[in-house]
C-alpha cells in the first residue's frame, strides 16, 4: 500500500500537505497524531473513499484503475461509528460483509467472525440495542468476513481500521489488537489510526506520526514515539520511557504532574 | 410476533427463513383475494356459475362475459400491479433515504406524477389530433410518468454535488418541489372547465374502477419491468443501510445504485398515480409491517412488499366495492382509513422504542 504527495485543502485550510505514505504487508502500521492532524483523512484517501487527493496504489495497482468490487475484495475498512437505519440483527450485519466482493463464504464464517471478536451468542440480538463498543466489534466482524483470508491469490489483503479500540474496554482492546497482529502475521497488511500511544507501541511495527497535515516522523515505535516529538505535537509535557527487557516505549501522562 | 420483538433477546438466527415462509403465505392470500375480487361485484354475476358453464362447454351470456372478463378481471389485475408498485416504491425510497418514514409522497415524486396527470387531463385536448389518437387512453399515464421522472431528475440535480447525493438536501428539496408541483397543479385546476373538474376530482380520490385491458396493456408491462429491476437493488440497499461510505467500502457502486433506485421509484410511482390517482399509505405501511415481521433484509423484503402490496390493495378494493354496494367508495379513502391508524401505531411504537 503506497501513496504519494497526498494533498487536500478544504475552505482554505490545509488538511493534508504532500503526504507520502507506505505500508508493508505482514506489518501493523499505526497512524498517530493529535486531533485534526489529518489521520482519518489519510485513511479515507487510502481506502479510496476520498478521491482526487493524490495517487494511491494497492498492491502495485492504482486504486483508480480498479473497480469497486475489486478493491472490496482486497481491503476492508472499519469506520469509526456506524449507525443503522433499520432493525438489523447482529448476524444480518455481519452477513452483509459476506456478500461483498466476489462473494463466497457461508454463515459459518459469519459466526466464526463473531466468536473472534468475543461476541459469540450475540447473533440474534438487535444491532441498535448493543453498546457502542459491542457495535464496534460487530462492525469488525463484518469487515473480517469481507477479507477472511489475509492472503488472496498470493496478494496480501488489507485491513484499514479507524480508531478500532476507541470505545472498547481494556480487555477487548487487546482482543482487537490481537486480531490485527494475527492478520499481519498471516501475511496481510494492517493500517490503523490510533490514539492510544501505549497500545500503539505494543502492537505496531511501524508508526507514522502526523502533525498539521504532514508526516512528522515515521519508523519503528522506539524511533518515533520520542519524548521530544510527543511533547511538540501534543503540546503538553509527556515522558516516554521503555520497558527494559523488550525496549517497548511507554508514555506516562502522570509526568505532567511533576 | 410482537412477543418476539419485545423480548429484546434472541431472534431466530435466520430471518431469511421467516421471509421465505412469509412469501408462501402472501402468495396464498393473494390468490384467495384475487379469486374473491373476480367473484364479488355489484351485479349478481357469479364467477362460479360462469366457470361451471364453461366447464360444461356452454357459451357464456354476453353480459356475463363482459362483467367477468372486461370489467372485473382487468380491475383485479390492475389492483395487483398498482399495489405492488406502490409498496415496492416505498420500500426502495426508505432504503435509499435510510429513513423508514420516507415515502414517494414526501420527496415529491407523487406530486410530480399528479402534476403530469392533471396537466394531461386539462390540457390534453389541446394536443394535435394525431398525437391524441396515438397516445389515446395512455396519455394520462405517460404524462404522469414524465412528471414523476422530471421531478426526480430535477431533485437529483439539485441534491447531488461532486457525485455525492445529500439525503438531507434531497428531502428538503422534495418539500420545495412538492409545493411547486402543487402550485402548478392548482393553476391547472383553475383553468379547468366543469367536466374536467369532475374528472379531476374522481381521479384525485383514486379509483381503479376505470381499469380496462387497454390501460393494463400500457401500465402492466412497465410496472412488471420496474418491479423486476427493483429486485436487483436488494444488495445495494442493504449496504446503504450502513451509510454510503460503508457501502462503497463493500464494493457497491453507490452512485449507480442510487440512480437506479430513483429511476425505479419514478417509474413505479408515476405509473401507479396515473391509473389510480391518490392512493396513499400502501408505500409506507406494507414495508413497515414486513420489516417488523421478517426483518429489514431487502432480499426478502422487496418481493414480499410486492406480494403484500398487491394483496392489501385488492383487499381495500373489495371493501370499497362491497361496503356501499351497488355504489362504491373511492379506494383512496379506504386505504387512508385502514392506513392512518396503523401509521400512527407505528409512530407511537417507534417513539417508545427509539425516542423518534
Amino acid at each position: 500500500m503506497e501513496a504519494r504527495g497526498l494533498t487536500l485543502a478544504l475552505g482554505g485550510k490545509t488538511i493534508l500537505e504532500s503526504v507520502d505514505f507506505t505500508a508493508a504487508p505482514g506489518e501493523v502500521t499505526a497512524i498517530v497524531g493529535p486531533n485534526g492532524a489529518g489521520k482519518t483523512t489519510l485513511l479515507k484517501a487510502l481506502s479510496g473513499e476520498l478521491k482526487g487527493v493524490g495517487p494511491v496504489r494497492l498492491n502495485g495497482t492504482a486504486l483508480t484503475d480498479l473497480r469497486g468490487w475489486q478493491v472490496a475484495e482486497m481491503r476492508g475498512v472499519l469506520p469509526q461509528a456506524s449507525a443503522l437505519a433499520f432493525p438489523f440483527t447482529v448476524i444480518e450485519v455481519v452477513r452483509i460483509g459476506l456478500s461483498s466482493g466476489r462473494g463466497g463464504g457461508d454463515d459459518r464464517r459469519a459466526l466464526q467472525a463473531l466468536a473472534r471478536v468475543d461476541l459469540a451468542g450475540f447473533a440474534g440480538r438487535y444491532y441498535n440495542d448493543l453498546s457502542g463498543g459491542e457495535q464496534q466489534r460487530v462492525q469488525l466482524a463484518r469487515v473480517l468476513t469481507q477479507i477472511w483470508e489475509p492472503m488472496s491469490e498470493g496478494q496480501p489483503r488489507w485491513l484499514l481500521l479507524d480508531e478500532p479500540v476507541a470505545s472498547l474496554d481494556v480487555g477487548h482492546q487487546f482482543t482487537v489488537m490481537d486480531i490485527a497482529r494475527e492478520f499481519a502475521a498471516s501475511g496481510g497488511g494492517v493500517i490503523a489510526v490510533m490514539h492510544d500511544l501505549n497500545l500503539t507501541a505494543m502492537f505496531a511495527d511501524k508508526v507514522w506520526v502526523m502533525h498539521r497535515g504532514r508526516v512528522a516522523a515515521s519508523g519503528a515505535p522506539r524511533d518515533t514515539l520520542t519524548t521530544d516529538l510527543m511533547q511538540t505535537i501534543y503540546g503538553c509535557p509527556l515522558q516516554v520511557n521503555t520497558v527494559p527487557p523488550l525496549g517497548i516505549p511507554f508514555v506516562l501522562p502522570q509526568t505532567r504532574v511533576s | 410476533m410482537t412477543g418476539l420483538l419485545r423480548s429484546g433477546g434472541d431472534l431466530p438466527l435466520d430471518r431469511r427463513i421467516l421471509a421465505r415462509r412469509m412469501t408462501v403465505v402472501l402468495i396464498l392470500v393473494l390468490g384467495i383475494l384475487a379469486v374473491a375480487s373476480a367473484a364479488i361485484g355489484a351485479t349478481g354475476t357469479s364467477l362460479w356459475g360462469a366457470l361451471a358453464d364453461l366447464a360444461a362447454g356452454r357459451e357464456l351470456a354476453t353480459s356475463e362475459r363482459v362483467i367477468l372478463f372486461d370489467i372485473r378481471l382487468p380491475r383485479t389485475l390492475m389492483c395487483m400491479t398498482v399495489g405492488a408498485a406502490l409498496a415496492v416504491a416505498g420500500a426502495i425510497l426508505q432504503g435509499l433515504f435510510r429513513n423508514p418514514l420516507a415515502d414517494p409522497g414526501i420527496v415529491g415524486v407523487s406530486a410530480g406524477a399528479s402534476l403530469g396527470a392533471i396537466t394531461a387531463i386539462v390540457l390534453g385536448g389541446l394536443l394535435p389530433a394525431t398525437v391524441l389518437a396515438w397516445a389515446g387512453p395512455s396519455l394520462v399515464a405517460l404524462s404522469a410518468f414524465l412528471g414523476a421522472w422530471l421531478l426526480t431528475l430535477l431533485l437529483y440535480r439539485v441534491s447531488t454535488r461532486n457525485g455525492q447525493t445529500s439525503v438531507a438536501t434531497m428531502l428538503l428539496a422534495g418539500v420545495a418541489f412538492t409545493a411547486l408541483a402543487m402550485a402548478l397543479s392548482g393553476v391547472m385546476v383553475f383553468m379547468a372547465n366543469d367536466s374536467q373538474l369532475r374528472d379531476l376530482t374522481f381521479w384525485n380520490m383514486g379509483s381503479l374502477a376505470g381499469a380496462t385491458w387497454g390501460k393494463l396493456q400500457v401500465t402492466g408491462p412497465v410496472i412488471l419491468l420496474a418491479l423486476g429491476a427493483a429486485m436487483l437493488l436488494a444488495r445495494g440497499l442493504n449496504a446503504l443501510a450502513m451509510g454510503e461510505a460503508v457501502a462503497a467500502h463493500l464494493g457497491i457502486p453507490v452512485q449507480r445504485t442510487k440512480g437506479a433506485a430513483i429511476l425505479c421509484t419514478a417509474v413505479l410511482t408515476g405509473t401507479a398515480v396515473a391509473v389510480s390517482g391518490g392512493i396513499g399509505f400502501i408505500g409506507i405501511i406494507v414495508p413497515h409491517l414486513l420489516r417488523l415481521a421478517t426483518g429489514p433484509d431487502h432480499h426478502g423484503l422487496l418481493p414480499n412488499c410486492a406480494l403484500f402490496g398487491a394483496a392489501l390493495l385488492l383487499f381495500a378494493d373489495i371493501i370499497a366495492r362491497v361496503i356501499v354496494s351497488p355504489a362504491e367508495l373511492p379506494i383512496g379513502i379506504v386505504t387512508a382509513l385502514m392506513g392512518t391508524p396503523v401509521f400512527l401505531w407505528i409512530l407511537l411504537r417507534r417513539h417508545a422504542a427509539m425516542g423518534l
